[in-house]
This record gives structure tokens, sequence and C-alpha cells, in this order.
């Protein structure tokens, strides 16, 4: 069970850098929330998996799940889910003001005079 | 001397003033006036907060807060060392100057946008990853100040900012999907979220290579918060944008923040194997420190050479920590206080100078002194504190550091510190002397009430230079304080003894 989730991280991790390294805005939001997906899977593996069985532990029984780290993933599916959105709303704002869905046309240099000063 | 920890729900005052008003905040929906007014009451209040839980810490020790009343490693603990509470104080004075400042120069479209609201979100996000004691707690509330960061970088909506908030947002999200692999990691490992727990676990843990490798993820999170050497490329840019309070407040207290978790993390958790781990911490607070000054050599814009000093200032504090001895982390603690104030105080300056010639470039500007002469010598002050000289803050600090390295005869560490000193020096003359002196500028058309809008703005300045001159007068007081917090950092067994001795009614 850990072996095939192991991949799967490994799997998702991939497919989010990959993404991430891409130039269009969309991809590179879409290879971050894939990478919060691996990471959730990482949080919850590392509480060790057991099936069928509760997170109590009941007078009598040896085994139960470990319910801290289900805890955390909740907290974290709420995190990403929230700066997600926010990176969509961003995007969709970055292409609706600068109608550019491309991140070589994003580069802005630190020394760069203001042009767009008081657009 | 150092009594141990007390159950207390004092923890909770600087992460309640900011959200109760902030929600207060919401249900008066656009009217500025009253955003105003709650923002000024309510940052106010939390200095005073702040202030007051100093004189119960140090009479008390330390104070432990436990959610629901669940003792020690199995509930959510908020705690509260001096250490803690020298942070709280700066977070409180920095966000109070902030929204002062913010009144006079903030435009009126973006102040209606909500902006007094997230600035309280985002100071209440800081004093929580100060104050908590939880590792998977940290990272929550890094979430809420970095959300909070986000939408003040992006507030008001120019391209410029977008496209920077885009990319500070992205390095974030991948900081923070690294920062919940190493706690992942951390708690196959030892099975707590708790740092006092996980600390004592931890130093019976055989397996030290493991510790190791956690500590350097742990590293590479907080220093990319922080802005260390070589993980702070992206934030020049990216404090280049906002306006200059939201850039005061990030750039003074934000980064302070990856600092703190890094002190947090490596005096409490990771001093297994500190020949290693705190090598590494002095070695790049030394080249952060020298690749920060020599960035800001070549730059002329004034914000982009401000932001690449906050770059070599975080080195100093971590320099401190490296150090590891009791004068050390000293140092380290009151560069932290030194810098949070007078590195905000000099962004603040820079809105005034932008406000005034509607231009971010020093080779554009000249001859500011003429007319507005307060101006000019407030940031002329902050900026010899900020190179260290006597009898400003900045003084102090790196004398302490710097006498701490020849202690340890880290001869090169010192030369190199003080060559960095020389260089903020320069690089700070260099702006007052593009901006402030020479032949007067014709500047563009002045904006209404601009006099009045000046002199408002720079009150908060002018008390931040106070601040860090009397924190070079007084440098005594202040110091037996950060020495005594340096001494309850250096000795892990009293915060985990303070910790665990609290039992909960669960």
């Amino acid at each position: 069970m850990e072996l095939i989730i192991a991949i799967l991280i490994g799997f998702l991790f991939a497919a989010g850098a990959y993404l991430i390294l891409e130039r269009r805005l969309l991809r590179v939001v879409m290879g971050a929330s894939l990478m919060s997906h691996g990471v959730l899977l990482f949080l919850i593996t590392a509480g060790s998996l057991k099936r069928g069985l509760a997170p109590i532990l009941v007078e009598g029984g040896e085994e139960y799940v470990d319910a801290v780290p289900q805890a955390l993933i909740l907290t974290a599916i709420v995190i990403s889910f929230a700066t997600t959105a926010f990176s969509l709303v961003l995007a969709y704002k970055i292409y609706h003001r600068g109608g550019k869905d491309d991140l070589e046309k994003l580069r802005g240099e630190v020394d760069a005079h203001d042009e767009h000063r008081n657009e | 001397m150092m009594s141990t920890g007390m159950s207390s729900n004092l923890p909770m005052l600087p992460i309640l003033v900011p959200f109760i008003s902030a929600i207060l905040m919401l249900f008066f929906g656009k009217r500025v006036v009253a955003h105003k007014i709650i923002a000024v009451l309510s940052t106010s209040i939390s200095v005073v907060v702040s202030f007051y839980l100093l004189i119960v810490v140090l009479k008390e020790g330390m104070l432990v807060f436990c959610a629901s009343d669940w003792s020690a490693p199995f509930g959510i603990i908020l705690t509260m060392d001096l250490f803690s509470c020298i942070m709280v104080i700066l977070s409180g004075v920095i966000f109070f100057a902030g929204t002062l400042y913010s009144i006079f120069t903030i435009d009126y479209e973006q102040q209606r946008n909500d902006y007094f609201v997230l600035v309280l979100f985002m100071a209440m996000g800081v004093n929580g990853a100060f104050i908590t004691g939880d590792i998977f707690n940290m990272f929550v509330w890094f979430e809420i100040l970095l959300v909070s960061s986000y939408v003040l970088m992006a507030i008001g909506s120019f391209r410029k900012q977008l496209r920077e908030t885009f990319k500070y947002m992205m390095l974030n999200i991948l900081a923070s999907t690294l920062f919940l692999i190493a706690v992942g990691v951390l708690y196959s490992i030892v099975g707590s979220m708790n740092m006092a727990d996980i600390a004592e676990k931890l130093a019976t843990l055989d397996n030290k290579g493991i510790i190791t490798v956690i500590a350097m993820m742990f590293l590479v999170v907080f220093g990319i918060k922080g802005g260390l050497f070589p993980l702070f490329f992206w934030l020049p840019q990216s404090y280049t944008e906002p306006p200059a309070a939201v850039a005061a407040i990030f750039g003074g207290m934000l980064t302070k923040v990856g600092v703190y978790c890094l002190f947090r993390v490596f005096t409490l958790i990771f001093v297994g194997n500190t020949a290693f781990t705190h090598s590494v911490l002095l070695i790049l607070g030394i080249a952060t420190m020298l690749i920060g000054v020599i960035g800001a050599v070549g730059r002329f814009r004034f914000k982009s050479i401000l932001s690449y000093h906050i770059i070599s200032q975080v080195g100093y504090m971590i320099m401190g920590l490296g150090l590891y001895t009791v004068m050390g982390i000293a140092g380290g603690i009151f560069h932290i206080a030194h810098n949070v104030v007078v590195k905000s105080c000099l962004f603040l300056t820079q809105g005034i100078t932008n406000k005034i010639s509607k231009t971010d470039n020093i080779k554009e500007m000249g001859g500011m002194l003429a007319k507005y002469p307060v101006l000019g010598w407030t940031f002329l002050l902050a900026a010899f504190s900020l190179a260290g000289v006597p009898p400003f803050s900045g003084f102090f600090s790196k004398f302490i550091l710097i006498q701490e390295s020849l202690a340890q005869s880290l001869y090169w560490a010192v030369i190199i510190a003080v060559a960095v000193s020389f260089l903020t020096l320069m690089s700070h003359i260099k702006i007052f002397l593009y901006v402030f002196w020479g032949k007067e500028k014709t500047l563009p058309h002045p904006e209404d009430n601009l006099r009045r809008n000046v002199t408002g703005a720079l009150a908060p300045c002018i008390m931040l230079v106070t601040a860090s001159l009397a924190m070079g007068i007084a440098a005594q007081p202040v110091m037996e304080v950060i020495l005594e917090a340096s001494k309850q950092l250096m000795d892990p067994n009293y915060y985990i003894e303070s910790v665990m001795s609290i039992a909960g009614r669960r």
C-alpha cells in the first residue's frame, strides 16, 4: 500500500514540477496545485496507512489509525484550496489586464525605469 | 531566578486584538474613516498589550496557553517566552507605524478596498507565528500571513504589481510545500507536532543523520522566507512593487518571521549536531550579508537598494545564530530588534520621497533637503543607524556580534562583517547625495494636500528613528532583557520543562 502511494506521490510531484516549469500561467497554477496534492498524500502516508480501521483506540483493541495526520491534511486541504483559488484569480487578472498568458513576457527588471508607474 | 512556565490565557491577546478589530472593521463596509480609526486604535492597543506581556513574562517566566485545556503534547499550545515577547513588541510597533503611515499615503481607492483589514489580518498571522508552540500550527500562521500579504501586494492591480505578486505567490506555495514535507518527515519520526515534545524526543533518538536532513529542509524553508543566501533571489523584485507602507511592513516584519523561525528551531529542536548545522548557518549568514550588500552597490532604484540591504542585514542575524553562544544569540536578537525598526523607517522615508518626486530612480531626484529638511535628516539618521554608527542601536548589535566572533577567533567573519558595514554606509550616503543634496530638480506638479500628507507621514518615521536612538542610548537595560531571552533560548530544557509541566484539565 505504501509503495503504491509512494509511486503516486512521485508521479504527482513530477507532473507538478513539469507544469511549473511551463510558460503559461494556468499550467503553473495547475502544477502548484498538483504538488500540494502530492504533499497531502505524503502527510497521510507519514502517519502510516492501515485499511479498515477507525481512528479510535477501543478497549481491548490493539490497532488503530493515527488521527493526527488526517486532521493535518484537512487543514492543509483548506489552505491549498484557498491559495489555488486566489492564484487562479490572479492569473485571470494578469491575463485580463495585460492580455498575456505567458510568463516569459512577464519578466521585469529590478532597475527598469518606471514606464508604467501611473498607468 | 527563572521561574518555570505558567498557564495563562495572556498569549492569546496579541492574536485576538487584531483579529477582533479586523472583523469589527468588516461590519463598517466601505467606510474608510471607521477603518482608519479602528486600525489605529487596534494597533496602538497591540503595542500596549505587548509591553504589558513583556512585564508579565519578565516577572513570571514563560507563559503557556493550552487550547481547550488539552495538556502539552496532545493539544495545540501557544507559548510566550522572552524571545517571542520581544518579537511581538516589534511587530506591534511596526504595524502601528505602518498603519499611521498608510493613512497619509495609501490611495483612497485602495483604502476603500479593505486595505486596513488585510493589514490587521497580517498582523494576526505574524503574531501567531511568533507565539505558537506547535510546528504545524506555525505552518498555518505562515499561510494566514502569506495570504494577506499576497492580497496586500496585489492591491491596486497595477500590471507590475500583479506580475510580481504571481511570482512571489508561486515561490511561497513551493516553500509551503517543502514546509509540509519537512513537517511530515518529522512527524513520521517522532509522532508529535508539539515543538517541546519533538525536541525532547529527538534528543533521545539514535539516528542522528535523519535529524540533520530534516534540519536542512527547515533551513531551506525558512531561508526562502527570510531571504537567506542563496534563496533570496525573489526578494528584491517583490519588495519593490507594493506601496511604501506595505513594503515597510514586508521588509521590516515578514522576512524576520523566517528569521525568528530559524532561531526557534535551531535553538530548540535541532541542537544535536551543532558542529555541522550551526557552521552551515554561520557561513550562510556571512555569505548573505556580503552578497546582499554587493547587490545594492550597482542599483539606482531607491527601493531596490533598500531591498538588497534587507538581505545583507539578515546575514548579521543568522551570523549571531551561527555563533551559537549566549552572547552570539543575544547579538542576533539585538540586531533583529534594531533592524526591524530602522529598515521600516528607511522604507517609509523612501515612500515620502517617491510621493514628492513621483519617481523611484535616485538619479532623477535631487536637492530635497532644501524643501524637506526633516525628511532628509530622518533618512540620514536611520541610514547611520543601519550602518552601525554610535550611539544608534546598530552600533551595539554589531559590536556584540563582532566581539563574540573575535572571542571565537573567527577573524574572517569579523573582516567581512566590518567591510559590509562600510559598504552599507557607502550605499546609503550615495542615496543621500543623489536624493537630498545637490541642485534642486524641478519636481512634477504636487498633488493636493502634499504638504499635509508629508508632514503626517513623517510622524511614524520620526517615531521609529527615535526608537532606534533610544535602543542605542538605553543599550544596557535593553541588553539585559535580550541576554535573558538569549539564555532562555540557549537552554532548551527550560522551554521543554515549562511546556511539559503545565497540566491541562484533560
